[in-house]
């Protein structure tokens, strides 16, 4: 029962100043862990969407919830975990690609569903998208000294099939 | 269409929403408000003292009288010292509508004089707060904060008003209704939980009724007193709930909690259906979550679902407004005509009779040294148990909530869940405002009442007489206790060496002031206080400084391990719970 389990919660918000510091103030005064954090408006300007990664107990996680909906800003919320959804984030990865370096770089992009958005005589910059673990292993696969830096922007979520989350 | 200031578009929406007094203190950001307020007196203006005492003074009147409370303050200074005031009444769930004033818009962010980030500091301490940028969303703004306030669970909602907002122009509208589509709280229970809960209550063999604060915030007392009645069961309050059920009929089994009756506890502790209603299962009640009712099934009665299993998981949640559901429980019973298990219910009854036997709430009588206990019965007596009694926090006020029988909703006013040592005073200064007509008296400590003094310069201004009971042991009692207990007697930073001469302190206010030293001259004394209609009067009573509150319940602790007077020299705590409060 205390498996401290991921979990992905996706919020429709008021699109107000201050709405997505009640959020982060929230976890921090409460204690509660926050992995990765991600907002921008949505189709209706008057709504912006966060998605946010989160971990705990069934408990702490139901505490979330509610703590959550009692924002008043928060509209409405779906834990994309409790359902079946894909999960996507974007990376992009500078990298050194000289020399023989250079060919292996791009075959693993590729690989990996890459793509190579600029190139220099010494370095590749790679945009990945994924869920968080494949991110993880396309940076696992590549040399930990050929990582110039990593720029990563935090999961974000849809149910899949008839499901949607609007108001 | 006429145009007006936002000031006085403010002072409009006040008088729609009908308040009566609005708790303050002027400034520069707020100049504008004050000129508004100048030319109308239909929103009386309350000058405190300290920007603390407005916020407690709009609380107690809030508690007291079931509205709102309103205040005001400037910017910067004004609204830090308001913190305090506003975190008090969040903790306790007091519907407030505070206004703080703001340096102008085109300053925000540049470090101008008196400028703080409202928004960002209150943040954890309000249901929701607002900067008003834009004055064409003030009227409707004021409206969105008295509905969020005063609706589902209530609390303390803050409009930050920047200067150029209320000297700027715009037609004036107060909407009748305002929605908001992300916020609409749950007040009809769900009938099959409902239905649940009732099968539950009814197969208990060794109920309990544990009541709280949310019963006296819905106006939920008729309702329980008829559910508790129906059914015959045992009930207790937490601190926050005293007096949503009458404390003199024989069903009522006394506080429980820490400083709760044996017999509460015991039968916490015993019971093996606990039905919740309007209560948080705080630490101060829960003890040791471990030891908590261990062999009962819960049903919870809330209006927030983060109440219910946040500290104890329960059987069956229901949220809703405590009136609705009780109504709604009520009606499953009459309608079926179902009955509790009589047999259960005497034997167990006989049981938590004989835990009543132990009579936990004694204390042993001096003819040399006024007990502090005993001051607090001869109140109830004087005022035939029908005074509003505000507290401080400290030993005065746990033996308040244990001496004083509280009969009705909204007698009892204090802070318990921020525990807010100065609220006492303010509190019943705003508690006179909303019954001019009734005898309040503030009962406080030595500690206490010199944290909001300066307030009786505002009750003299005002005129409202209120009876000021301290209980003046020399100590900050309370830590003394637990310094005794768990530190072994280090009184450190406990004991005032120098304390003033508060007899002639209510004279320079204006006020009357006694001190009493001989436990025959209590009664006495109270008596020809409360016969002074007009004054306030300012009643020092010197008593045990030795005195401690029993029964305990030790912090880690489980209900049924509580220290009883005399009994223990003792004592010893958990290791664990020496990290605890
Ligand atoms: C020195 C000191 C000692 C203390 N010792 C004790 C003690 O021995 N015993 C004790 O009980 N307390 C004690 N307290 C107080 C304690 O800290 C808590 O404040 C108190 O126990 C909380 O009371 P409550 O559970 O009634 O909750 P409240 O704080 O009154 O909360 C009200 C609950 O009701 C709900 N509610 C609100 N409106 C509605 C509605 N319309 N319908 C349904 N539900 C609603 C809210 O959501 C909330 O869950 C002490 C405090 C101090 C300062
Ligand atoms: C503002 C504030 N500071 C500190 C405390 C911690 N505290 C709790 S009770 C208490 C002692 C109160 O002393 P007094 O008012 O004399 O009451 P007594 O316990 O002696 O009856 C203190 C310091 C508090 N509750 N509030
Ligand atoms: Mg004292």
């Amino acid at each position: 029962m205390n498996n401290n389990n991921r979990h992905l919660i996706s919020i429709l918000m008021e699109n107000e100043a201050g709405a997505l510091s009640r959020v982060a103030n929230l976890f921090s005064a409460r204690g509660y862990n926050i992995e990765s954090l991600t907002v921008a408006p949505t189709d209706d300007p008057s709504l912006s969407r966060l998605t946010l990664v989160t971990s705990g107990n069934e408990q702490v996680i139901e505490q979330i919830v509610k703590q959550l909906n009692k924002l008043i800003d928060v509209v409405k919320l779906i834990d994309l975990s409790e359902t079946d959804a894909i999960e996507r984030e974007l990376m992009l990865v500078k990298t050194k690609a000289s020399g023989e370096q250079r060919a292996e770089m791009k075959r693993l992009a590729d690989i990996f569903g890459g793509r190579i958005l600029d190139v220099t005589d010494a370095t590749y910059t790679i945009e990945l998208t994924g869920d968080g673990n494949q991110l993880d292993n396309f940076l696992r696969a590549i040399e930990k000294d050929a990582i110039l830096e990593v720029v990563r922007s935090g999961a974000t979520g849809i149910a899949r099939g008839q499901k949607a989350l609007h108001v | 269409m006429e145009l007006i200031t936002g000031a006085e578009i403010m002072v409009r929406c006040l008088k729609e929403e009908g308040v009566e007094y609005l708790f303050g203190y002027p400034g520069g950001a707020v100049l504008h408000i004050y000129d508004a307020l100048y030319v109308q007196d239909d929103v009386k203006h309350i000058l405190v003292r300290h920007e603390q005492a407005a916020l407690h003074a709009a609380d107690g009147y809030s508690r007291a009288c079931g509205k709102p409370g309103v205040a005001l303050v400037t910017s910067g200074p004004g609204l830090t010292n308001a913190v305090t005031g506003i975190a008090n009444a969040y903790m306790d769930s007091v519907p407030l509508v505070v206004f703080s004033g703001q340096v102008p818009t085109a300053l925000i962010g540049n470090d101008a004089f008196q400028e703080v980030d409202a928004i960002g500091i209150t943040r954890p301490c309000v249901k929701h707060n607002f900067l008003v940028r834009d004055i064409k969303n003030l009227a409707e703004t004021i409206k969105k904060a008295f509905f969020i306030a005063t609706t589902g669970r209530p609390g303390p909602v803050l409009i930050d008003l920047p200067k150029d907002v209320t000297i700027a122009k715009a037609e004036y509208h107060y909407p009748k209704k305002v929605k908001l589509r992300s916020y609409n709280p749950t007040i009809k229970g769900h009938a099959g939980q409902i239905r649940k809960a009732v099968d539950m209550i009814l197969s208990a063999k060794r109920p309990m009724i544990y009541t709280g604060g949310g019963v006296i915030l819905s106006d939920g007392s008729p309702e329980l007193v008829e559910l508790t009645q129906l059914l015959g069961y045992p009930i207790t309050n937490t601190l926050m709930g005293l007096g949503a059920y009458p404390a003199t009929d024989k069903q009522f089994i006394g506080m429980l909690g820490m400083h709760g009756t044996y017999e509460a506890n015991m039968a916490m502790h015993e019971c093996d259906v606990l039905i919740a209603i309007g209560a948080r299962f705080d630490d101060r009640v829960t003890g040791k979550i471990e030891k908590f009712c261990p062999t009962a099934r819960i049903v919870h009665v809330d209006i927030d679902p983060s109440s219910i299993s946040k500290n104890v998981q329960v059987d069956i949640p229901i949220v809703g407004s405590v009136p609705n559901v009780l109504r709604a429980m009520i009606s499953v019973i009459r309608d079926e005509k179902l009955k509790p298990d009589a047999d259960a219910l005497g034997k167990w009854w006989r049981q938590i009779d004989e835990w009543r036997g132990i009579k936990s709430l004694s204390y042993r009588q001096s003819n040399e040294v006024i007990k502090p206990q005993f001051v607090i019965q001869k109140l109830y007596e004087v005022t035939q148990g029908q005074a509003i009694i505000t507290s401080d926090v400290g030993q005065h006020q746990m033996w308040a909530a244990q001496y004083y029988h509280f009969d009705r909703p909204r007698q009892w006013i204090n802070s318990g869940g921020l525990g807010t040592m100065g609220f006492g005073l303010p509190a019943a200064m705003g508690a006179k405002f909303a019954f001019p007509d009734q005898d309040v008296a503030c009962v406080t400590g030595d500690g206490s009442i010199q944290m909001m003094l300066q307030e009786l310069a505002t009750m003299k201004q005002y005129n409202t007489p209120v009876k000021i009971v301290n209980l003046n042991n020399g100590y900050l009692g309370m830590v003394r206790q637990w310094q005794e207990f768990f530190y072994q007697k280090r009184y450190c930073m406990t004991y005032f060496e120098s304390l003033p001469d508060f007899v002639m302190l209510a004279e320079a206010y204006g006020h009357v002031g006694k001190r009493i030293e001989k436990p025959g001259d209590v009664e006495g004394a109270l008596r020809e206080a409360f016969a002074m209609k007009d004054r306030t009067v300012f009643l020092d009573f010197i008593t045990d400084q030795t005195e401690n509150v029993f029964p305990m319940i030790p912090s880690g602790g489980g209900q049924n391990e509580m220290l009883l007077a005399e009994r223990d020299e003792m004592v010893s705590t958990h290791d664990e719970g020496m990290v605890l409060l």
